[in-house]
């Protein structure tokens, strides 16, 4: 079940900008939300939640700027990697310290860093530009030079392709002990302790993936712009990943990348129709998924879907 | 070389000041809910653009502009009456008992809407009023010029410090408060309404937070995105001096304010960064916070 749903969606968010054109864009985006999304909502199954991940989307976006602008590596595979490796780098180091909290304080914890490394991305004009950001030079594949509008498809092909298999690395992980663990940290940690498992290798190695994918998605998204600014690690910022995580729902690893396909696409249709109150209308739409739908529009999905099998 | 040293601490003590109205509220809230609320700098910015229209509309129309003073605080009460019992009794009553995750998310969402509101009501256009601050003028001591708006913050947050400790310490209602945090089941069995403390406790919050807008809209322009930016100051000064601690966010607050001053002078650059390096290296030696009491891990 949780297969065909993942395989419906991917091929709706594919084939959709094929008659849509303009979506692809949008697309795009939304699923670089999305990769960050999902590692905030694996840290959410440990019932750990994150104000800072968007610390990781902006490390991975800018390190794409920086080897692209200024060390002129342009190859879109090198910067991809590069961006999950240093991304990872920061979580490991970051996680190793996050770990050692819980609840609350690993909320504002995490709120702290991207707070400080916000203030670094704006003030350090020689490496990061400062306020005005960097820009992102167009990336080549294999040594081909490609044109705006063909790179743009290029890369949300590759992106729906990564995204094909991060979820089944995403399902296989949150299948093994690793990530079965994750639940059991919700539960009662004290216990899993009992057992012999180590608590916080459980947690750092969630924080790392979790890193790893904001830094993915970070990646995405700046090639997807072109220019990446210091807004991107501000906490409002995290804030809205949390919330695309439980908007989409946690239950299962495409939850977050359907309910940033949502929000994007409320957010395209609210600037047409209500520019100055998308706000507004994220703030209601998450409240009523949190009073009305707590398993977020995957439960909802996941429900008809088995309502269905049982009336069959 | 003291003589260069005052005005910065004087700067920096009003700055504490008003983080610490704000902060204060949100521990307050924090003790008592249980909550951490992620709107609470939303009710800064309300009470700044509140203070700072009326302010405007005081000039304009030519009354007596010593009730700009007045105005400051009837601001901060109008924000704390319209949404203190209205978000406890609608919203964050039904997330008691909650996860954290949905209970901070509410508050998200709540701080969201809040945001594009005062968007629709005030425009995205800053706005600038500094009646009460002329009215006061400026002392002169030594050859330094300290402004008096700057020592009335200051002299108001040790009031209200004062004043929140008398509250808790020798009223009725205080007693009460203190009775619900230690225990909610069992003050309820002694017959005291804690849905009702909960509304006031929360109010209080929304009154201190709004308060500390109104007061510093004098002394810098409203402008969107003050909101933000304030939430996570006051998350910072709380989390230093330990979640649900009065005293140790007038501690933290002072600490940061005054770091603040001095980093502004000696090192622009790490102006905004200081009140987290502060915070991560607190919590690093001490991770409940100055004041915050280690909890036991529960089986």
């Amino acid at each position: 079940m949780p297969i065909l749903v993942t395989a419906l969606f991917l091929l709706f968010v594919a084939l959709l900008p094929i008659a849509v054109p303009w979506l692809q864009f949008v697309f795009t985006l939304a699923l670089a939300h999305g990769l960050a999304a999902l590692g905030v909502a694996l840290l959410l199954r440990a019932g750990l939640i994150s104000l800072g991940h968007a610390t990781f989307y902006a490390i991975g976006a800018y390190t794409t700027a920086y080897l692209s602008t200024h060390l002129g590596v342009t190859d879109f595979f090198v910067l991809l990697m590069a961006s999950v490796v240093v991304a990872a780098i920061f979580g490991v180091a970051i996680g190793a310290f996050m770990v050692r909290y819980r609840s609350i304080f690993f909320a504002m914890l995490n709120l702290a860093v991207s707070m400080i490394v916000f203030a670094i991305l704006a003030k350090f004009y020689g490496l990061t530009g400062g306020t005005d950001g960097m820009r992102v030079a167009a990336p080549t594949i294999l040594g081909m030079e490609l044109e705006r509008a063909t790179f743009g498809r290029v890369l949300f092909y590759s992106v729906i392709g990564m995204l094909v298999a991060v979820l089944i690395l995403a399902g296989r992980y949150l299948q093994s002990p690793l990530g079965q663990a994750l639940s059991a940290v919700h539960t009662n940690e004290v216990r899993l302790e009992y057992l012999g498992v180590s608590v916080n290798r459980v947690l750092l190695c969630a924080y790392t993936i979790s890193a790893a994918l904001a830094g993915l998605g970070g990646a995405v998204g700046g090639m997807a712009i072109g220019h990446v600014v210091p807004e991107l690690a501000y906490w409002t910022a995290s804030g809205h990943l949390v919330l695309v995580a439980v908007l989409g729902g946690i239950g299962g690893v495409v939850g977050p990348l359907m309910g940033s396909i949502f929000i994007e696409l409320v957010h395209t249709f609210a600037t047409g129709y209500a520019s100055g109150a998308w706000n507004l209308i994220v703030g209601v739409a998450l409240l009523l998924v949190v009073f009305f739908m707590p398993q977020g529009l995957y439960g909802l999905v996941a429900r008809l879907g088995s309502k269905k099998k049982a009336m069959s | 070389m003291i003589q260069a040293f005052i005005p910065l601490l004087v700067d920096g003590l009003a700055n504490a000041a008003v983080i610490f109205f704000v902060a204060v509220g949100l521990t307050l809230v924090f003790s008592v809910l249980h909550i951490l609320n992620v709107a609470h700098g939303s009710f800064y910015a309300i009470g700044a653009y509140i203070a700072v229209s009326l302010n405007l509309w005081l000039v304009s129309s030519g009354l007596p502009p010593a009730l700009s003073f007045v105005s400051l605080v009837l601001s901060a009460a109008f924000v704390a009456a319209l949404f203190g019992p209205l978000m406890e009794r609608s919203f964050l009553r039904w997330t008691y008992g909650r996860p954290e995750a949905v209970q901070i998310l509410v508050t998200f969402a709540i701080f969201l809407i809040l945001e594009d509101l005062q968007r629709i009501v005030f425009g995205v256009q800053s706005f600038y009023q500094d009646t009460p601050m002329q009215l006061l003028g400026s002392t002169t001591i030594g050859e330094v010029v300290y402004l008096n708006y700057q020592l009335l913050l200051i002299g108001l947050a040790v009031l209200v410090l004062v004043g929140l400790r008398f509250l808790i310490g020798r009223t009725r209602m205080g007693k009460m408060m203190v009775a619900v945090v230690a225990d909610r089941e069992v003050s309820e069995t002694l017959g005291i309404r804690t849905d009702r403390v909960f509304v006031l406790a929360f109010t209080m919050g929304v009154f201190l937070a709004a308060l500390g807008g109104a007061l510093a809209s004098p002394t810098t322009s409203v402008a969107p995105g003050l909101g933000a930016e304030v939430m996570v100051l006051a998350f910072a000064v709380a989390a230093i001096g330990g979640l649900g601690q009065i005293e140790g966010a007038a501690l933290a607050a002072v600490i940061v304010g005054v770091t603040r001053a001095l980093a502004i002078y000696f090192a622009p650059e790490f102006d905004v960064v200081v009140p987290y390096l502060v915070m991560l290296l607190v919590l690093l030696v001490r991770p409940y916070g100055l004041f915050g009491k280690v909890q036991a891990r529960r089986i």
